[in-house]
């Protein structure tokens, strides 16, 4: 039987990497790889504390987070497209207009 | 017919758009609109004459309710209405107003043929009629308040008509400052009123003070008002503005600073006369307030040189012998002797426009004479109008002028105002004469080629000098029983023959003795003023009240506004307000640092402050 810390750890390092590749990264396709690295290490943590409550309520918040995961690859993947019909580029940097 | 009240005045307000307006097309074109607009309005104003019976109808026009308050108390509400009102009084002063006015348009057209502006000229004078008939006709002290400032508005805008000129604009300036003054007290006035009373129309007053007799109220009420038209109507402590105002065009120190704007103080006070019936202690102080102004007045005119400032002076002095008439309690001799001198005064101004006109804008008498071959026309008149204003039998400033002094000698005032008065009159006589010989006789002294002017200016003249000629005797039994129903207005019947010897020896002896010194003996006034070079001194700057002012009143302003704006606004208040924008500004400084505009550093920090708030749920 595996112990139920070491899921959590790989769930933690899997959610740190996540977040330092979102904060680091410049490329937008990158970043949103980032993300979902971040939504899935956050699914085996659920998966993990339902394997150990011995319920399925973790489980089926995993169903909810892989669809608004989905849903979000669709309309992220389309805002980048557009990003990059506009502008030439994938780089955040470059969409700085939130400071005037 | 008598909601065609509010087009009395209307009809001049928007002659004075057209006017304007059509000045923009053709500048001569404007005058003839003025004047057509203020002939339409003395004509409809002629047909509301006859409409009078004699001033037994009274004529009502309420438009709307202008302020409507509801008494929480007394659960009460109060109303001032924007109503006109048209009885005998202001059924006078309307026929004085646009019968004059009239005149004086056409006058202008001559007057103001070559000025560039004089649209604009046109559509003031307009609009001072428009003003000056609001004054007249308004049903309540609020709507006399309106015309009021409105004709002060407009005598500012016609004094600074040159306001090119520095001096001009300034006696503009002064005298809308001056007028300030008074006004301030007659807002008190109509406030006190209200209070005491709760109404402010002429009817609910005249019968409030009807029903109820010593009102505490009246005497400081009559106060203010008295001081208000002290304003107005240039008695002393602020008649000061008037010979300033001379700087304006002729025309209008004919029609606003003779005629009728100066005489709205007597109206305010014969339309209020049951508030002043009620305070005799302010009689007294209104007599000798104009006893004084009326003095010293005509002393100063004795001195002058500049023939307009010796009619404005001579105004200030007549306005005092109004005055007295009404402190007097003869308020129909006020309002008699404000339509003679009407008739005269403006003649009087007029020709001296005439004699400006003709010599090319030379005011000074001393400049000026022999003109009586030059100028038959305005000689005529202004002789005509110099009797008159003397007083001399059987021309109008006679009847006015014996009725005041009978009026004072009737009253209960000292013996010594009536023989001041008297003495008054005879200067008055002596300095007309003065300006008379000055002008119109000897040999001519200028340099200018003196003309007569053109018929537009020499037909008011004829009019005025008629009706300063027969006004008086055609006035003189018809006006107190006109006035009857609103004023009080007994005549004395038993007037000795004595007393009307002696009223017109006064106006005589003046003539007469002008002629000896300025005609026969011309080297006699030069020794008398060496003689009596410190009087000369102090009549020629008529008695130093302009220097007194200044001393007392506006360097200390000038202090405190000095003060007002060196220390307490750039000192105080700009650092407070420059102060608060530089901490704005600091702060915006320092919290943009935070704002890179990158989604990232927003994201670390939400990041960031996910990992605290989580820490913190483990520590507490």
């Amino acid at each position: 039987m595996v112990p139920i810390s070491a899921y959590l750890i790989l769930s933690f390092v899997l959610f740190s990497i996540g977040a330092i590749g979102v904060l680091v990264r410049k490329n937008a396709i990158v970043v949103f790889m980032c993300i979902e690295l971040m939504l899935n290490a956050v699914n085996i943590s659920f998966v993990a504390f339902s394997q150990l409550h011995g319920n399925l309520d973790g489980q089926i918040a995993v169903f909810f987070v892989m669809v608004v995961a989905a849903a979000e690859a669709a309309v992220g993947l389309a805002i980048i497209i557009a990003m990059f019909r506009n502008a030439e580029t994938t780089e955040t940097t470059d969409f700085g207009e939130l400071k005037f | 017919m008598q909601n065609l009240l509010i087009l009395i005045p209307i009809i001049p307000l928007v002659g004075a758009l057209l006017s304007f307006l059509s000045g923009k097309i053709d500048k001569a074109v404007s005058g003839w609109v003025a004047t057509l607009a203020a002939f339409l309005s003395f004509f409809l104003v002629c047909y509301f004459f006859t409409g009078l019976e004699g001033g037994s109808v009274i004529f009502k026009q309420t438009l709307f309710d202008w302020i409507s308050i509801n008494d929480f108390a007394t659960s009460t509400k109060q109303v001032v209405q924007f109503g006109l009102r048209l009885d005998a009084l202001s059924m006078l002063m309307c026929l004085i107003i646009t019968g004059i006015g009239t005149l004086i348009h056409l006058y202008s057209i001559g007057y103001m043929a070559v000025d560039p502006s004089r649209p604009r000229f046109f559509a003031y004078l307009n609009l001072f009629l428009f003003f000056m008939l609001l004054l007249v006709l308004g049903s309540n002290l609020l709507m006399l308040f309106i015309g009021w400032e409105g004709v002060g508005l407009c005598s500012y805008l016609l004094i600074g008509f040159w306001y090119k000129k520095t001096d001009y604009a300034k006696a503009g300036r002064k005298a809308f400052i001056v007028n300030r003054i008074g006004d301030a007290a007659f807002l008190i006035g109509i406030f006190l009123l209200f209070y005491a009373v709760g109404s402010i129309d002429f009817l609910d007053l005249a019968k409030f003070f009807e029903a109820n007799k010593a009102v505490s109220v009246a005497s400081i009420v009559a106060l203010c008002l008295f001081i208000g038209a002290t304003g107005k109507s240039a008695q002393i402590p602020l008649f000061v503005w008037l010979p300033d105002a001379m700087a304006g065009p002729t025309p209008v120190s004919a029609l606003i600073h003779a005629a009728t704007m100066v005489t709205a103080g007597l109206y305010l006070m014969a339309r209020t006369h049951f508030i002043f019936e009620q305070a005799p202690q302010v009689a007294s102080i209104i007599v000798v307030v104009a006893i004084l102004t009326s003095f010293i007045a005509a002393l100063t005119a004795l001195v002058q040189n500049d023939i307009k400032k010796v009619l404005a002076y001579s105004t200030v002095s007549q306005l005092g012998f109004m005055f007295m008439a009404a402190a007097a309690g003869a308020y129909w001799v006020a309002i008699f002797h404000v339509v003679t001198h009407a008739f005269f005064k403006a003649c009087l101004f007029l020709c001296a426009g005439s004699v400006i006109h003709g010599c090319h804008h030379e005011q000074d008498m001393r400049q000026m004479g022999g003109l009586a071959s030059k100028m038959p026309i305005t000689f005529v008149t202004y002789l005509v109008a110099t009797v008159a204003i003397s007083g001399i039998f059987p021309l109008s400033g006679y009847q006015s002028k014996h009725a005041i002094l009978g009026a004072l000698e009737h009253s209960g005032f000292s013996h010594w105002i009536y023989y001041l008065a008297m003495f008054t009159a005879f200067l008055t006589a002596f300095y007309m004469t003065r300006s008379l010989i000055m002008t119109f006789f000897g040999k001519y002294k200028g340099h200018a080629h003196p003309h007569e002017s053109p018929l537009t200016m020499t037909i008011p003249l004829i009019v005025l000098a008629c009706l300063s000629v027969i006004g008086g005797f055609y006035l003189q039994d018809r006006l107190p029983e006109f006035l009857s129903k609103i004023l009080n207005s007994k005549t004395h019947e038993h007037e000795s023959i004595f007393a009307s010897l002696l009223h017109s020896w006064t106006g005589l002896s003046g003539i007469f003795l002008a002629f000896i010194m300025y005609k026969f003996y011309p080297a006699m006034p030069e020794k008398i003023s060496t003689m009596f070079s410190y009087l000369h001194r102090i009549f020629d700057n008529k008695f130093y009240f302009d220097e007194v002012y200044h001393l007392c009143v506006v360097t200390p302003l000038e202090k405190i506004g000095n003060f007002c704006w060196k220390v307490i606004d750039v000192g105080f208040i700009d650092s407070a307000v420059n102060g608060t924008g530089s901490v704005v500004e600091v702060t915006g400084e320092i919290s943009r640092f935070f704002q890179s505009g990158q989604t990232r550093t927003y994201c670390l920090g939400i990041l960031f402050s996910t990992v605290v708030v989580i820490l913190l749920c483990f520590v507490f």
